[in-house]
């Protein structure tokens, strides 16, 4: 590598309360994949947020090209040559694709030859995409065709990308790498943020490892494992969730051809979904988003009514109760999305361990609510969980992914709950966490609770789950034991290859 | 009853009259809605360029200026709303029913010396032979300058959202501030603009009712227009040449009505009284029922750091 294309050199960046970014420096060369991994709260957004033009550092300086680097703004960066490709989309819903990618263009040209444009680029690299879609129809990685294609009309030299795979299917992940390597090759430089350790391994060239705003390390992910990267992001050994390895027991819930029309437009119906499900094991689900995973959790938490003899549990029928009345028998349940569903965002821990804590642990008497006997709950989930937070009196919305996730599961588990449903538990959760919330779940598991994780992740299904199913089209497979199966056989389950379910299409 | 004495070509005219100050603040309005501002003070700003207008017209005997004046008033005006809620961050609701409270209050103390005064009237313009055309020289070329300003601005309005990259950056704003703000647009410099513009033209409508429609000043006399003006809005959803329709309809309905009340027809006035607001709010509910929805940020208070 001859000289960089953007070297940082002891960047600091303070808000009140925390250090950010602390001395940071780091060199990016030319058609280099440099990976920026860190824990959730690391720093890594607002290094980014510096290096796009968003946040300006207190003290420090970045050099493009040899020359000096300050961006006022990210019009600025864009006009020197840096894209940005956010976490969360910066799309407009009720806008064109066309119309997306104009605003995030310093001169765009007029609609018809930028239409011409985008589908140029959009075939170059093998990102289909029509210009006249309004992108509130598109899939999740249709829209981030929409922004890295805005991004590579501008001939970026650097391009940011920020956890861009945690939205995205393993198709679509494929799609994307392939692009990545084709600009790799071209020339163009890419910083590279993500949590899942094992891409970062096949793409990246070099990783920069941020511990509470301080680089702690460098490596090349190739000849590095992911358990080295995920211990050096973290500061400690990490620590294996272990099996339990207990006999499952009786049959706790047994649900019998639940089917479910699609609650809306875009929903999925449910289909003849069958199984039973025993004490003290895990059943893991699998399959892509959207192939009805809500609705699965919604049915088995009471948010949505089956009908009469679907779902039984404990030898009872429970299709017509309520969300609090299955709470009280024990049937206890954590959605996927942290801020609107598990957790109300701008009420404090204690109010939301009130909202789903209330009946079981007494906090509620005649109507009247003991705030006091709340806060101890709050606190003790806090404390089990190692939440990271000021006090249990802070609002939900202003914790970080990782640690709301740990206080939404804390407070189930908490409850004792007999089978316990919980979609996604680790979305968007650094290493260390993920692994604690995935003991919690064997303990309880192995303190005779019955649970159903739902997940993307199959390195975790495999790890925690004693059987194995995948959704499809929401279909469910027959579940399998988890300890033996192949990726091959995994694949064919993901892929709707339900051997039992031939007989009925 | 004589219904023979409605003449319809007068009637078209006079609608067309009627509608322009619901018109022009319901189209500053649009403005300031698709750019994410929800400003319920659309009464008191009409109001306030009501006043302003009518007194430069009576100081300077020039009602071009006033009407110019009640521009600058309005949006005056709307400055305060703008800080409020763009620099304090207070609730866009609260504040626009603050701001109209205000309005009525400070046009009846500046208009206190100016009841029962007549203004100096604005001349209509001078279109020459067009005008003798059989009907449509009646309904179309028989105006003030204002009516014709006002069918400008929608247009202009309709045409800049559409086409430039003005436009498209304020909708931009409108729909999803926080990715407005992450691509480096400035979110409040945009939404106060696009609130002063809602201002100015609410001004104006506002001084056509004092200056043209009534014209004279009376404390209160906007009398619920700009809530009329709010409401099209919405059942127009937030499209130029349907708030033009809805300002159109209402103007027409009320004309209608009033020359029914005059040719006695048998029913109670109360009913013709209220004909236009139902009539608008049915026809504009059943033309939105397609998929366009509120301008996704509508309302919502931008804060840089969140």
């Amino acid at each position: 590598m001859t000289t960089p294309l953007l070297s940082l050199r002891g960047l600091t960046k303070a808000y009140p309360g925390v250090v950010a970014n602390d001395d940071v420096s780091l060199e990016i060369g030319r058609g280099e994949i440099h990976a920026l991994l860190g824990e959730n709260g690391a720093g890594k957004s607002t290094l980014v947020k510096m290096i796009y033009g968003l946040v300006k550092p207190d003290s420090g300086n970045m050099q493009l090209n040899e020359a000096v680097f300050t961006p006022k703004d990210p019009r600025t960066a864009r006009a020197s040559g840096v894209g940005m490709v956010f976490q969360h989309f910066s799309l407009f819903d009720a806008l064109t694709v066309a119309e997306n990618i104009a605003l995030g263009m310093e001169d765009a040209p007029a609609m018809s030859q930028l239409a011409a444009r985008i589908r140029e680029v959009s075939e170059n690299y093998g990102l289909p995409l029509s210009p006249d879609r309004i992108v509130g129809d598109l899939s999740a990685g249709e829209q981030q065709r929409v922004e890295i294609i805005r991004c590579l009309l501008q001939d970026p030299k650097l391009l940011i990308m920020d956890e861009p795979t945690s939205v995205l299917t393993p198709q679509e992940v494929a799609v994307l790498f392939e692009t990545l390597n084709k600009l790799r090759a071209e020339g163009t430089a890419i910083l590279y943020i993500s949590h899942k350790l094992e891409e970062i391994r096949t793409l990246c060239d070099t990783a920069t490892i941020l511990r509470l705003g301080k680089v702690v390390g460098t490596c090349v992910p190739a000849d590095t494992t992911a358990r080295d990267m995920a211990e050096m992001m973290v500061g400690t050994t990490l620590k294996t969730p272990k099996r339990s390895g207990s006999e499952p027991g009786e049959v706790v819930l047994k649900l019998d051809q639940l089917s479910l029309p699609p609650a809306s437009a875009f929903g999925m119906p449910l289909r003849e979904i069958s199984l039973s499900l025993r004490k003290g094991e895990i059943l893991g689900i699998g399959g892509v988003a959207g192939n009805g995973q809500d609705e699965l959790l919604g049915s088995l938490s009471g948010e949505t009514r089956a009908s009469v003899g679907m779902i039984e549990y404990k030898s009872r029928d429970i299709a017509d109760m309520g969300p609090n009345e299955r709470r009280k028998i024990g049937l206890l349940s954590a959605p996927e999305e942290r801020l609107g569903h598990a957790a109300a965002p701008d009420m404090s821990l204690v109010e939301n361990a009130m909202l789903t804590g209330a009946t079981r642990e007494g906090l509620e008497k005649g109507g009247m609510l003991n705030w006091s006997a709340a806060g101890d709950f709050a606190n003790r989930i806090i404390e089990a969980f190692d939440v990271r937070t000021p006090s249990a009196a802070n609002a939900a919305r202003s914790l970080s992914g990782g640690n709301l996730q740990k206080f939404v599961i804390g407070r189930e588990v908490l409850q004792r709950p007999e089978v316990f449903v919980v979609n996604q538990p680790t979305w968007g959760v650094d290493a260390s966490a993920a692994a604690a919330i995935r003991q919690a779940l064997l303990d309880l598991a192995k303190s005779g609770a019955a649970l159903i994780v739902i997940s993307q992740d199959l390195d975790e299904l495999m790890e925690i789950s004693d059987r194995f199913a995948a959704l499809n089209e929401g279909r469910l497979s027959q579940p399998r034991p988890a300890i033996g199966l192949t990726v091959e056989e995994i694949g064919l389950m993901l892929g709707g290859a339900h051997d039992l379910e031939t007989a009925h299409v | 009853m004589d219904l023979s004495a409605i003449n319809p070509i007068i009637l078209i005219a006079a609608l067309i009259s009627a509608a322009t100050p619901i018109l022009l603040a319901a189209t500053g309005e649009l403005v300031a809605e698709r750019a994410g501002v929800l400003n319920l003070g659309v009464e008191g700003m009409m109001i306030t360029g009501a006043v302003c207008g009518f007194i430069i017209s009576v100081n300077t005997g020039s009602p071009a200026f006033g009407f110019v004046m009640a521009a600058v008033g309005g949006a005056m005006l709307s400055l305060l709303f703008a800080f409020l809620t763009q620099v304090a961050l207070a609730n866009q609701v609260a504040s626009g029913l603050a701001l109209t409270l205000f309005g009525l209050g400070i046009s009846s103390l500046m208009g206190q010396n100016y009841v029962g005064i007549k203004p100096p009237r604005l001349e209509d313009v001078n279109f020459g032979p067009l005008s003798d055309i059989p009907v449509l020289g009646t309904i179309l070329f028989s105006h003030n300058p204002i009516v014709y300003v006002g069918l400008l601005i929608v247009a202009a309005v309709w045409a800049t959202l559409k086409f430039t990259r003005a436009g498209l950056v304020l909708r931009a704003v409108g729909e999803n501030h926080d990715a407005a703000h992450a691509l480096g647009y400035k979110v409040k410099r945009i939404r106060t603009l696009a609130i002063m513009f809602g201002g100015a033209c609410a001004g104006m409508g506002g001084a056509y009712i004092s200056l043209i429609r009534v014209p004279q000043w009376t404390e209160g006399m906007t009398a619920g227009v700009g809530w009329i003006a709010l409401a099209i809005v919405v059942f127009a959803s937030w499209k130029p040449w349907r708030v033009l329709l809805g300002a159109y309809l209402f103007g027409g309905i009320t004309q209608l009505q009033l020359n029914l009340q005059g040719a006695g027809v048998a029913i109670p006035v109360e009913y013709l009284a209220m004909s236009p607001y139902i009539v608008t709010i049915v026809v504009l509910v059943i033309l939105s029922a397609d998929k366009s929805r509120a301008p996704g940020s509508l309302g919502r208070i931008f804060h840089a750091s969140q």
